[in-house]
């Protein structure tokens, strides 16, 4: 596992709050005013959701240690369970749905983190893969968890809190931008604070914080507990905000591992690099399939296309693995650091 | 040649494939969309469907230049039969102008896409499969499961297990075992087998195999054990020959297991190799290249070089026949709108009410060059399906032949519980009914 975080007391810090309220701003004001619906529903909503889902399985893997292989299963038990919730509570506002949604999630969580107690490390990844397979078996079992449709596939009602409705492709966005910020900050605030680093503690050496006086059990179940209900949030975005329209075939192994990645790639034991992992992930496969079918369109069918762009893919990512295993957050603070300092020394 | 006159051969025709791939801006072009996957699990499926679709559009473009006067164009996104990258490929080619009708051959993909097109007002065609109460075009006016829904599809092959029996009377006290994919589409199914079992006295078992259905040792042990009449194969891509080979191996009978429609190419039954030898399946499409419009694109578009299949002998296979009646029916519904709206560019709305009235008996089928290809299509504004009729044919080693008449499902039976899906859906969503004359009322730009 990596360092937490790296300081940089040599350079002329901008106070932290500086780049995140720029990046908001940004965010909320301009983007909803340029961006086309391409930009929203096919990078934006699905880069929101999945980055929340990455700092969720941070929390879990990159700050608590415990590595998971379930994220998948949690999304999906929070897009069904708050799909029942607004289904059948009636009168129940629409995040009151999302927030016990993250709640059961939390709940599973819990259950199948319990093995956590026992095993470690690739052990635990595969006892979490239960959780993978268990919730996705049980959600195509029942169909009681679907509304009894046909196909066990659910649709997203309406997205409106207290009044106001969240039509549209911006709508969503903003809606999910909003959870996310939120949930990112409340993330941010749990692992600067001691929950987080006991978090910390029990990765580095379980023994060690154990002698210390920090309760092992408890707080990795509290990691279990508050990664998936932030997964789940997650998985209510990717249904209800994203596709609008889920099955649990949508949550596989495939997306847990894409969650993995995310994490790695972006940079462990960070919030910031799950965002830029899940950039990575979501834009980089569409601008290769963009560039590959500007310049190769006619000279190749879709699926060589296609192809050939996975294995692009593969191969910078191995590439990236072995140039910089600390992530993308490693690689933009260094680029940042060296521009200070030319920026310094002029 | 030197080097010089290389890299001007190399100039060439790289400007030769960019003005290829921007064409005219001011030309009257109807555009589709094409949603394809030729990698993945369903690669089978997706190369020979979209190659038949568009060998028959480039048969319109180089035979007729396009529909009165209308050039066909169209472009492919690989969705690799995944929802997430269909919703991409749908925000990145809606964009393109003139888009005709959009056909992902995706059930889950097809479902995330009603809101979106519903929305855009184009027309989504789900030829063979999709979401069965959007037959009722009082609630889904853009979706078009076109001749044949599951229900009917369902209702069609107890129908044939009935004939086989020897009349529906006998199905009484038979078993009927389902072996479905584990996915929306392999799910469609599962009540409506339940409810013709309670009308007909069959008991039913249906058994699931998750996708994408490499190992179904245990089910077959299942089946083995329930000792079924008759097994109904709804696969998808490498379930099917597993599913066969499987039944051999632990001695059912090949027989006595019906495929239904997405378990009916040859892709399914030659990987099995002499285990597929006797299997039935259901069709709406008959296989093999004498059809006058299979031989057509043969001399036409093969002759041009511009055939989509790479292994040519794939030519009349179900899928790529499957791909060419799905052209005629898009490229008719374009051509009925266009005698009502002009000979020009239609809006997805324009080519809806082209669907909506889109009719070919058997006689204009012949007129086409499809006789026998497949029979007939009745689409009206509340009936998106369009009252196709079915057969079956079966497998004999090396090709397909077919094994019964043009038999219609019991649309009268379907209708009503389809409409009381629909109606739900409508509720849930909060749609109002549409009447004919919302149906008439059509957005012209």
């Amino acid at each position: 596992m990596t360092a937490i975080t790296s300081s940089f007391s040599s350079a002329p810090v901008l106070p932290k709050w500086i780049v995140p309220v720029l990046l908001l701003a940004f965010a909320y004001g301009v983007v909803p005013l340029i961006g086309s619906s391409y930009l929203f529903e096919a990078i934006l909503l699905p880069f929101l959701a999945l980055s929340l889902a990455g700092v969720g399985l941070n929390i879990l893997t990159g700050y608590a240690g415990q590595v998971s292989l379930g994220s998948a299963a949690f999304m999906a038990t929070g897009a069904f369970a708050a799909y029942n919730f607004n289904l059948r509570v009636e009168g129940l506002p629409l995040i009151g749905s999302i927030f016990l949604a993250g709640i059961v999630a939390a709940a599973i969580g819990i259950v199948f983190g319990l093995p956590s107690l026992r095993l470690k490390g690739f052990y635990l990844a595969v006892s979490t893969l239960a959780a993978q397979f268990f919730v996705q078996w049980a959600l195509t079992k029942f169909s009681w968890f679907s509304n009894d449709s046909a196909s066990g596939v659910i649709d997203a009602p309406k997205l409106s809190i207290a009044g106001f409705a969240f039509d549209g492709a911006v709508g969503r966005y903003l809606f999910a931008l909003t959870i996310v910020t939120l949930l990112t900050f409340l993330a941010y605030r749990l692992v600067t604070s001691q929950t987080g680093r006991n978090f910390i503690a029990i990765r580095d050496n379980e023994t060690a914080a154990r002698i210390i006086g920090i309760p092992v059990l408890k707080t990795k179940l509290l990691a279990f507990a508050i990664s998936s209900f932030i997964i789940g949030v997650a998985g209510v975005i990717w249904a209800f905000a994203y596709l609008r329209t889920v099955e649990p075939d949508g949550f596989d192994l495939d997306r847990s591992f894409q969650i993995l990645f995310i994490i790695i790639i972006g940079g462990l034991a960070s919030i910031r690099g799950a965002f830029f992992g899940a950039a990575l992930i979501v834009v980089f496969p569409l601008a290769l399939s963009r560039l590959g079918g500007f310049l190769l369109g006619d000279v190749f069918d879709s699926g060589v296309l296609d192809m050939s762009q996975r294995i692009v893919l593969g191969a910078l990512i191995i590439l990236f693995l072995i140039l910089e295993p600390d992530g993308l957050v490693a690689l933009w603070d260094r680029v940042r650091r060296r521009l200070l300092f030319a920026w310094q020394s002029t | 040649m030197t080097f010089l006159s290389t890299i001007k051969a190399a100039a060439l025709s790289a400007a030769m494939i960019v003005s290829v791939a921007l064409p005219a801006a001011h030309a009257d072009e109807q555009y589709f969309p094409l949603q394809s996957y030729r990698v993945g699990p369903y690669a089978a499926g997706g190369t020979g469907f979209f190659g038949g679709f568009i060998d028959y559009l480039n048969l319109i473009n180089i035979r007729d230049g396009g529909v009165n006067g209308v050039k066909l164009t169209w472009d492919e996104c690989e969705t690799q039969y995944e929802v997430e990258r269909g919703v991409e490929c749908y925000e990145r080619q809606k964009s393109h102008a003139g888009a005709a009708a959009w056909n992902p051959l995706s059930v889950g993909i097809a479902y995330a896409m009603i809101d979106r097109i519903t929305a855009d007002k184009v027309p989504l065609i789900t030829v063979n499969h999709g979401r069965t109460d959007s037959t009722d075009g009082r609630v889904f006016p853009y979706v078009f499961p076109l001749l044949l829904n599951p229900y009917s599809e369902t209702s069609g092959i107890v129908n044939y297990i009935a004939s086989k029996e020897g009349g529906i009377d006998k199905l009484k006290g038979k078993k009927i075992v389902v072996l479905y994919h584990g996915s929306p589409y392999g799910k469609e199914t599962i009540p409506i087998y339940e409810l013709l079992a309670q009308k007909y006295g069959f008991t039913v078992q249906q058994i699931e195999v998750p996708h994408p259905g490499n190992e179904q040792q245990s089910q077959w042990l299942t089946i083995r054990r329930a000792k079924p009449d008759f097994v109904v194969l709804r696969g998808w891509g490498v379930m099917n020959p597993v599913a066969l080979k499987t039944a051999v191996k632990v001695g059912y009978p090949v027989d006595h297991i019906v495929g239904n429609v997405w378990s009916n190419s040859e892709e399914d039954v030659i990987p099995a190799g002499d285990a597929a030898k006797g299997y039935t399946a259901i069709t709406t499409q008959a296989s093999g290249n004498s059809y006058p419009v299979v031989q057509e694109i043969v001399k036409t578009v093969y002759g041009a070089g511009k055939g989509n299949l790479e292994d040519k002998s794939r030519i009349g296979s179900v899928y790529h026949n499957l791909g060419i009646v799905n052209g005629i029916l898009n490229v008719e519904a374009i051509r009925v709108a266009q005698e009502k709206f002009g000979h020009r560019t239609l809006t997805g709305d324009e080519v809806r009410w082209g669907f909506e009235h889109l009719k070919l008996d058997p006689a204009k089928v012949e007129a086409l060059g499809a006789k026998d290809l497949f029979h007939s299509i009745n689409v009206s504004w509340d009936n998106h399906e369009g009252e196709g009729y079915v057969t079956f044919q079966q497998w004999d080693g090396k090709k397909w032949n077919v094994v019964s008449d043009w038999i219609a499902p019991d649309w009268a039976l379907l209708r009503p519980i389809i409409e009381k899906s629909a109606e739900a859906y409508a509720k849930e969503k909060g749609i109002k009914l549409r009447t004919a004359d919302d149906a008439n009322a059509v957005t012209t730009n």
